[in-house]
């Protein structure tokens, strides 16, 4: 069996004195569509920003299997503080300095990890085009005086590129949108786009926050279908956000329920949708005793 | 009163606003990228001055001044382009990165140390003394009569058109390139764009460089013009740019040119038509009248408070 796309074990993050998240552990298998569920506040975004780089988990490891044979630790290219071990060891510290000085979040979508928000977060002032082409920018030509000159290699990189942006507008069905700007597109288009930016990274995993959110149910079912066309003719791994529970039940395989930063159930739908654990958090209980575990 | 009085002044605010709108520039870069007002920046320029002079000194000695003129300014100006722009990089790595994530008014109080900074060591190391470099461009093209002429010489056609063409290619840099995309998405949400895989960090350095290297181009440029210049010249001239770019709408690249354009030609026109002593105040004023009725500048965007 293959490995796991991502490993988090041990995942703990801190905010000041509040413990966000406790000790979380789980895996995503590789082509899989996973969901994370929770009440509010369970710490669901917290375990995506962690896992994308936009915060640095307090402990624990984050481990990305891309490809077979290619790994990354999701901590370490954010860059870590040193240990003492680091100063008698050249190599370890040479190599946390370079995180240090080089790491950040960029590291992370370029090891293949690419996701979207819950509050929709396009380049407003951009077009849509546009908007896909600055996700695509590490397969750019980066010097801008070639861009002055147009050099054959950046009007190739270019036109790959307006290419690419092309194909996931008609993807998601936005062709029409290309040159409007993105901060004026309807509200389920704009999901849509920043889906498409997503993918412009060529991420093997996207990790979706609450795509389905504010959206009616016939877009709802419409956005269903395109997460399985993102799985079934790209092969990208899936891990999702969502309150949905008809569409989580729908189209995940695998499920993980947090609650107040613990995991407390993983499993497939109809585990799931039986666990006693996972229908208190849900419905709450009248009483501390009534759940017999 | 004569139209060759109106029309040569206004062939001087051109100059000057060109001038202006380079540095302004640097300003408006800075802030739309990282919003904070680089103080240094005017001092970046006074540097490029002192580069422009000693690069000139070095190409005499090498004898390629009495070679081929033309060429010489080629070179210090390419040069000095490319010096002062790693002067913008390092103050921003040194004095700036360090900063980020801290309260904002601490890269700008680290701003000004560094303009203090940038003035005393070239006052060390170059002297308090004013500093000159000889005129190489000569003649003066004139339009008119005997007594009623309008005249402009080569070096400030030379400012104008280089002004306009730096401007240019930013603009196209700007717009159609990776890199110019990478700057806008930068501007609009530096964590997305980071979260999308650009280094941000790298950005911003650029914008550094980019904004020292147009105030390198009008460094070299008046250097050329006015043939003299002293450690504090990044401070006048810093506070007139700063305005064209806050009179432009600060963090709007063609309200930077634009308000360098207006700022130049308003205070030449005052001072050539009206008087000489109050031309500054005359250029506050008018800011502050621009202020008063568009709070974000001529071309800035209103700002929308982030939820």
């Amino acid at each position: 069996m293959s490995e796991a796309m991502l490993k988090v074990s041990g995942l703990t993050m801190r905010f000041g004195g509040i413990r966000a998240l406790n000790d979380i552990s789980f895996e995503v298998q590789r082509g899989s569509i996973s969901a994370l569920i929770g009440p509010n506040g369970a710490g669901k975004t917290t375990v995506f920003n962690c896992v994308t780089g936009f915060y640095k988990a307090t402990e624990g490891a984050l481990t990305l299997h891309p490809q077979a044979g290619q790994s990354y630790n999701i901590p370490k290219l954010l860059g870590e503080p040193f240990q003492a071990a680091d100063f008698i060891n050249p190599v370890a510290f040479g190599r946390r300095l370079y995180y240090k000085m080089f790491g950040g979040s960029h590291r992370v979508a370029n090891a293949g990890v690419s996701r979207t928000f819950q509050n929709i977060r396009l380049f407003r002032e951009m077009t849509a085009v546009e908007n896909l082409l600055v996700a695509q920018h590490i397969h750019m030509v980066r010097n801008p005086l070639a861009g002055v000159f147009k050099t054959k290699r950046f009007r190739e990189a270019e036109e790959r590129a307006v290419e690419r942006a092309y194909f996931w507008l008609d993807a998601l069905n936005l062709r029409d949108d290309a040159n409007r700007l993105a901060g004026g597109l309807p509200y389920g288009r704009q999901r849509r786009l920043e889906i498409a930016r997503a993918m412009c990274t060529g991420p093997k995993m996207i990790c979706l926050d609450e795509p389905a959110a504010g959206l009616n149910p016939s877009e709802t079912a419409e956005l269903a279908e395109m997460i399985r066309m993102l799985r079934d003719k790209h092969g990208v791994t899936v891990l999702l956000i969502e309150h949905d529970m008809s569409l989580v039940m729908k189209i995940s395989e695998h499920i993980v329920v947090l609650d107040h930063g613990e995991v407390i159930c993983a499993g497939g739908p109809d585990k799931i949708a039986n666990d006693p654990q996972v229908i208190a958090a849900y419905l709450g209980v009248a009483d501390e005793d009534e759940v017999n575990l | 009163m004569d139209w060759h009085i109106f029309a040569q002044q206004l062939v001087n605010g051109l100059v000057l606003g060109s001038i202006y709108g380079l540095i302004a520039i640097g300003y408006t870069m800075v802030y739309g990228i990282i919003g904070m007002i680089n103080f240094a920046h005017g001092d970046i320029y006074m540097v490029s001055a002192y580069l422009t002079a000693i690069f000139l000194a070095i190409l005499t000695m090498l004898g390629v001044t009495a070679v081929s003129v033309p060429l010489a300014l080629v070179v210090v100006m390419l040069l000095t382009i490319m010096f002062t722009a790693l002067y913008g990089w390092t103050v921003e790595r040194v004095a700036y990165r360090p900063l980020r994530g801290s309260t904002r008014l601490a890269p700008l109080i680290s701003a000004i140390g560094m303009s203090l900074v940038l003035q005393n060591y070239v006052q060390i190391s170059q002297g308090a003394r004013n500093q000159g470099i000889p005129s190489l461009i000569e003649g003066t093209l004139r339009v008119g009569g005997e007594s009623a002429y309008v005249q402009i010489t080569t070096v400030q056609l030379l400012i104008v058109v280089v002004s306009f063409v730096a401007m240019g290619i930013l603009t196209y840099i700007i717009h159609k390139t990776s890199l110019g995309r990478q700057c806008r998405a930068t501007q609009q949400d530096r964590k997305m764009a980071n979260i999308l895989g650009i280094n941000t960090d790298r950005v911003i350095s650029m914008v550094f460089l980019i904004g020292a290297a147009m105030a390198a181009i009008a460094g070299a440029l008046v250097s050329f013009n006015y043939g003299s210049f002293d450690f504090y010249i990044g401070f006048v001239t810093g506070i007139k740019a700063f305005t064209a770019a806050v009179l432009g709408g600060i963090g709007s690249l063609p309200g930077a040119m634009l308000g360098g354009l207006i700022l130049g030609l308003s205070e030449s026109l005052f001072s050539g038509l009206i008087n000489t002593d109050y031309k500054d105040v005359f250029a506050f004023a008018l800011l502050v009248l621009v202020l008063i009725f568009r709070p974000s500048g001529l071309l800035g965007k209103p700002e929308v408070e982030k939820v």
